[in-house]
């Protein structure tokens, strides 16, 4: 760990302040993911700006009938939020199925999304890696690759997001809000993490100095047929070798609505609304849904190890497609994977 | 003895309240005064030669104190034997900071002393070395070509695995026959305590060690011999340690760093490792494997052979025993088997919990159970055909043996007998059933040790011995149930003191032993003082005991008495009172009766019954249940030794299902080094685990007739999951560990 200062603000203004004024300044919020980065020398930022005075800890209603939650709302106080639990299940599944309840009470909604990737070679330094160091290479590609992208990788970098949460927010069509030395914008959730192409060292479009304030959930909670399904090498505290968050609307047995993202497979969450079209006015049987599960794989590629993946995310998808459809279900059913 | 209060009783860890309040202090906790804080560097290659080490850029930081290198290291030894622990198995020892030479990624190739730890581990990070590097080997499969027979003293004890009778013709007209190959990968020990030694220099010439140690005595004489010390100047204390598994049984890096940073700034060093530095340490070594079995029209077994070649580092010839234990669990006359190593460009290997049946009789336990499968037989009933009275392998017979209760307690308890065995055939809800059992065998043997003793006259006894700190064991625990019922004390009067080089000596805290040999050691040195305490009582006037012979009087509660005459007892207090005694004091030695010993086999074996509940779509395997029966003689602390067990079990699922330490050869480097990504089981991961012990008399093994629990627990786990997984799915896996891409 390299020597670093510190600082901590009471309000966003003054934390876009305090990143312009320090040069190798980083936000910290739980510290969970970046005291790690930092540990292993990955990260070593010369200042930090301490975000947990700020007052964006809430979990409040939007006029237009959705759900903001702050930034540095903790991701358990969010899982946990009754509004959560009764209007967005789904969140708070793939909440509660990431990491543990310790690491959880820390890890702020901000510090999830922002959260860098778990490949092996990213965090030793040892090893060339182009998105820790552009232009090294990337040792995961004829390396050792189990957990590695099968969609949207590059020839630069074959990373994953490991995000739980983010899966969620994909499928819910979630909003970003952010605010910088330009002032304030709104990104919608698919526009927020990158695909690596030849900049894999961006993990997404947040723009130097930029603070995530709060994200938002627009009204469809999808809260009768949802399933996040999280696939991973043990019960509890792995990352997902891939996760699918599945919700659907339906009219007896034809869907209506259908939103399918998936996790552990690429550089950000992956969903394509032509695969969910192909579930729209469909009967909710296992052919509409291996169809749908097919289309979103068509462009699968595994790199060795990770082969199996292409498969285990079909039957994933199938899976928890079918979970989704079946009887409404109470909220926070911990997926059973 | 004269009752039996104590030993046997389900009794709670005597040091368990300071663990969990924090209040035991651990190696890389103790404060003394003037600290400096020491952080090793590590090499990024896997062969080749340091060529430069720019140490003046990190000197110039202000607080740090030293770099330690090659360059300028202290004057080391360059004999070999100097090196040599008592569990280094031959060879040339890795000698820390000795030269250039890299030898394996991760080796120590500088430490970094500072005023605190994070200015340390900061100057190590920006520490730069440059390197020449050589192309290197890691990859066991390419390395068939250079592989030779391991040498004798396999684990430190065992000769090389003798085959026996007509191996290849008894193949050739076997009734039935299976034969396959079987991978057991790399394991790190991963205790939860990293190892850290805290060296305090006293400035009176006298060094104190405060070390992660499985050997208080080991750990002093390695440093005594690297360092050219006497004995009397260094102390090694190990009083609590946070598991170890075999890792701490040889001194690690970080101790000859630490005293040579103590030594050459004359001050006290601490050196703790991280948990990715755990990954630079020994490991349980990939084993890969063939066995075939042939059985005899009856389904006994005719022929067993068992071959392994397993890695180890070019410069130690590591072998444990990875088929020897083939040629004991199963009667069987023609037995081949082969123990090869093959030299890599790796750290040496080391005991990692029973290390050798852990990886070997994973493969013969999955080999029986498609020969169950090929002969029709149940897996219990063919394991009954072969049932060994005597150690075919020693030729020996067994000073006891209760495997076959093992199986038939463990196996009506697990309701065996409601198995179909057709593979695929017994389901729950979606999900396919799979149930399977295995067995396992390791030996048990008593080892020198001493015991000093001081009963003081408030009627308090103390009992000393150096062995390490409690390794998660309970040893403290047995310790003083033996104590206070040897002499008829309330537990409560009793305390245990350990963990000093200055104590009476013990053995290294492995194989299970420590029990039965400093437990030994404890029960002999309270006999003699019961005599003493006796004899002083017949030394009274007027005493009613004067003319009782030893038989005659019963020690108990802190009294003693005529049998059955309480009324005759006199507290043991009021004996040194009435003679002005302050202490009564003795101190002993107990060794084997090793030629009573020798002529037995002396083994504790368990047989695991395993539930699995496989998503036949998705491939999540879950051990639901499991049931082990253990033969383990006489059970001092039936509460630690069902946790030992436990603890055992809940490897053997890892093992069985997620545990792999991950290298990649172009590197030479293991990839999954944090616990993040090399998997153990969580809470969520395990379900129902039960233990039955099937108590064994044994008056072979030592006085206690304790044969130790700490290994067993996990043998036949791993092959019984391996077993059910096969018996629920139809796919035989002979590679562990069985991760979902391989049941796609
Ligand atoms: C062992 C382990 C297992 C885990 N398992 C899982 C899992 O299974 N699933 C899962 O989803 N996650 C998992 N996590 C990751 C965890 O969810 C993240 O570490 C956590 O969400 C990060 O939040 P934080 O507040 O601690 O972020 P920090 O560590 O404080 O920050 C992370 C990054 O976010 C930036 N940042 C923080 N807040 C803001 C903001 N408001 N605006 C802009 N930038 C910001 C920081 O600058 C930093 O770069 C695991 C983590 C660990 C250590
Ligand atoms: S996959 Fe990406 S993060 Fe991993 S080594 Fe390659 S470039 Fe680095």
């Amino acid at each position: 760990m390299h020597p670093f200062s510190y600082s901590s603000v009471n309000d966003a203004a003054a934390a876009v302040r305090e990143q312009a004024t320090h040069s190798h300044s980083t936000f910290i919020a739980g510290g969970t993911n970046l005291l790690d980065l930092m540990k292993e020398n990955v990260a070593r930022p010369a200042h930090l700006i301490g975000l947990n005075q700020l007052p964006l800890a809430f979990v409040e209603d939007t006029p237009e009938g959705g759900l903001r939650l702050g930034a540095l709302a903790t991701n358990a106080n969010t899982a946990y939020h009754p509004e959560v639990e009764k209007r967005y299940p789904l969140l708070s599944q793939a909440i509660l199925s990431g990491a543990t309840a310790q690491l959880r009470n820390m890890a702020t909604n901000g510090g999830n999304l922002m959260q860098r990737t778990r490949c092996y070679y990213f965090y030793d330094l040892t090893t060339p890696c182009n998105k820790r160091e552009p232009g090294s290479g990337c040792s995961a590609l004829g390396g050792f690759n189990r957990i590695h992208a099968i969609l949207g990788a590059s020839e630069q970098c074959i990373a994953t997001h490991p995000s739980d949460m983010c899966v969620a927010l994909t499928a819910l069509d979630a909003l970003v809000c952010v605010q910088g030395p330009q002032g304030e914008r709104v990104l919608p959730f698919a526009d927020f993490h990158r695909l690596p192409g030849s900049t894999p060292h961006q993990d997404n479009n947040l723009k130097p100095g930029e603070l995530i304030t709060a994200l938002e959930l627009p009204k469809q909670g999808f809260a009768q047929h949802y399933h996040y399904l999280k696939i991973r090498d043990r019960a509890s505290y792995a990352f997902a070798l891939v996760s699918i968050a599945a919700v659907l609307e339906l009219d007896g047995d034809t869907i209506t609505e259908a939103r399918v993202a998936l996790g552990g497979v690429a550089h950000k969450p992956w969903r394509e609304r032509a695969a969910e079209e192909l579930l729209i006015g469909q009967p909710t049987t296992e052919a509409t849904f291996t169809k749908a599960a097919s289309y979103l794989l068509r462009g699968a590629r595994g790199y060795g190890h990770n082969d199996f993946k292409i498969e285990l995310a079909k039957r994933g998808i199938v899976r928890a497609l079918q979970q989704a459809a079946a009887e409404p279900r109470g909220p926070r059913a911990l997926p059973w994977a | 003895m004269s009752s039996t209060t104590l030993i046997g009783q389900p009794t709670s860890r005597v040091d368990g309240a300071i663990k969990v309040t924090g209040a035991a202090t651990y190696a890389g906790e103790f404060v003394v005064p003037g600290l400096a804080y020491g952080y090793v560097v590590n090499s990024p290659i896997a062969k080749g030669r340091i060529t430069q080490v720019h140490s003046a850029e990190v000197l110039a930081l202000p607080g740090v104190l030293a770099v330690f290198s090659h360059e300028n290291r202290l004057p080391l030894p360059d004999d070999d034997n100097c090196y040599m622990d008592q569990l280094a198995p031959g060879g040339s020892p890795f000698r820390p900071l000795f030269d250039a030479t890299i030898k394996f990624n991760m080796q120590p190739v500088a430490l970094v002393v500072a005023e605190t730890y994070e200015l340390a581990r900061y100057a190590a990070a920006v520490l730069r070395l440059d390197y020449e590097q050589e192309p290197h080997q890691t990859d066991l499969s390419k390395q068939r070509g250079a592989a030779f027979k391991a040498p004798h003293q396999a684990n430190g004890f065992y000769d090389y695995p003798p085959s026996r009778g007509l191996p290849e013709q008894a193949w050739a007209s076997a009734t039935h026959r299976v034969a396959g190959d079987y991978a057991h990968p790399t394991q790190h020990h991963n205790p939860m305590e990293t190892f850290a030694t805290t060296v305090e220099w006293r400035g009176d010439g006298q060094l104190t060690v405060y070390d992660k140690t499985q050997g208080t005595f080991n750990s002093q004489q390695y440093i005594c011999n690297v360092f050219n010390l006497k004995k009397e100047n260094v102390q090694v204390h190990s009083y609590f340690v946070g598991g170890a598994f075999g890792l701490a049984l040889r001194p690690n890096y970080q101790v000859p760093l630490a005293v040579m940073a103590a030594l050459a700034l004359k001050r006290s060093v601490r050196v703790t490792l991280t948990r990715q530095q755990m990954f630079s340490l020994s490991y349980r070594p990939l084993a890969l494997q063939h066995v075939k079995l042939g059985t005899n029209p009856d389904g006994s077994l005719a022929t067993l052979h068992h071959e392994a070649l397993q890695a180890t580092s070019q410069f130690e010839p590591y072998a444990e025993t990875v088929t020897h234990w083939s040629g004991v669990l199963y009667r069987c006359d023609n037995v081949k088997l082969e123990h090869l190593l093959a030299p890599l460009d790796v750290m040496t290997p080391v005991s990692m919990r029973a290390p050798g049946p852990t990886s070997g009789l994973f493969a013969l336990e999955v080999a029986l159970d498609e020969l169950a499968y090929e002969t029709g037989l149940d897996p219990v009933e063919l394991r009954l055909r072969s049932y060994a009275d005597r150690n075919g392998l020693m030729d020996k017979p067994f000073s006891s043996k209760k495997l076959r209760e093992c199986y038939q307690q463990a196996a009506a308890r697990f309701g065996w007998a409601q198995r179909n065995p057709e593979p695929r055939s017994m389901r729950h809800g979606d999900l396919l059933v799979g149930w399977g059992m295995a067995s396992g065998v390791w030996d048990s043997s008593q080892a020198e040790a001493g015991a000093q003793a001081t009963l003081t006259a408030d009627g308090k006894l103390t009992v000393v011995n150096g062995v390490n700190g409690d390794i998660g064991t309970g040893t403290a625990t047995v310790i003083c149930q033996i104590a206070a019922e040897t002499l008829g004390l309330p537990l409560s009067a009793v305390t245990f003191r350990q963990g000093e080089s200055t104590m009476p000596a013990a053995p290294v805290q492995g194989a299970s032993w420590t029990a039965g040999s400093v437990g030994t050691a404890v029960q002999k040195v309270c006999r003699q003082l019961r005599e003493q305490l006796l004899t002083l009582a017949q030394q009274l006037p007027d005493s009613p005991w004067r003319q009782a012979g030893p038989s005659e009087i019963e020690f108990t509660d802190g009294k003693l008495g005529l049998l059955g005459q309480p009324e005759t007892q006199i507290s043991f207090s009021e004996v040194l009172r009435a003679h002005r005694l302050p202490h009564l004091e003795a101190e002993v030695t107990a060794s084997p009766d090793a030629k009573r010993q020798q002529q037995y086999s002396v083994n504790v074996h368990n047989a695991v019954f395993v539930e699995v509940q496989v998503d036949p779509v998705i491939g999540t395997v879950r051990v639901t249940r499991l049931v082990e029966g253990v033969a383990a003689g006489r059970i001092l602390n039936p509460k630690t030794a069902r946790n030992q067990v436990l603890g055992g079990m809940v490897w053997g699922i890892g093992a069985a299902l997620m545990e792999e330490t991950v290298m990649d050869h172009r590197f030479g480097r293991f990839m999954n080094h944090s616990l993040a990504e090399y998997h153990l089981p969580v809470n969520a991961d395990i379900r129902e685990l039960e233990v039955i012990f099937v108590e064994e008399e044994d008056d072979i093994v030592n006085p206690l007739g304790a044969k130790g629990v700490g290994e067993i627990g996990i043998l036949g786990v791993s092959a019984a999951i391996a077993n059910a997984v096969y018996h629920a799915t139809g796919r035989r896996l002979r590679e562990l560990p069985i991760t979902r891409d391989k049941l796609l």
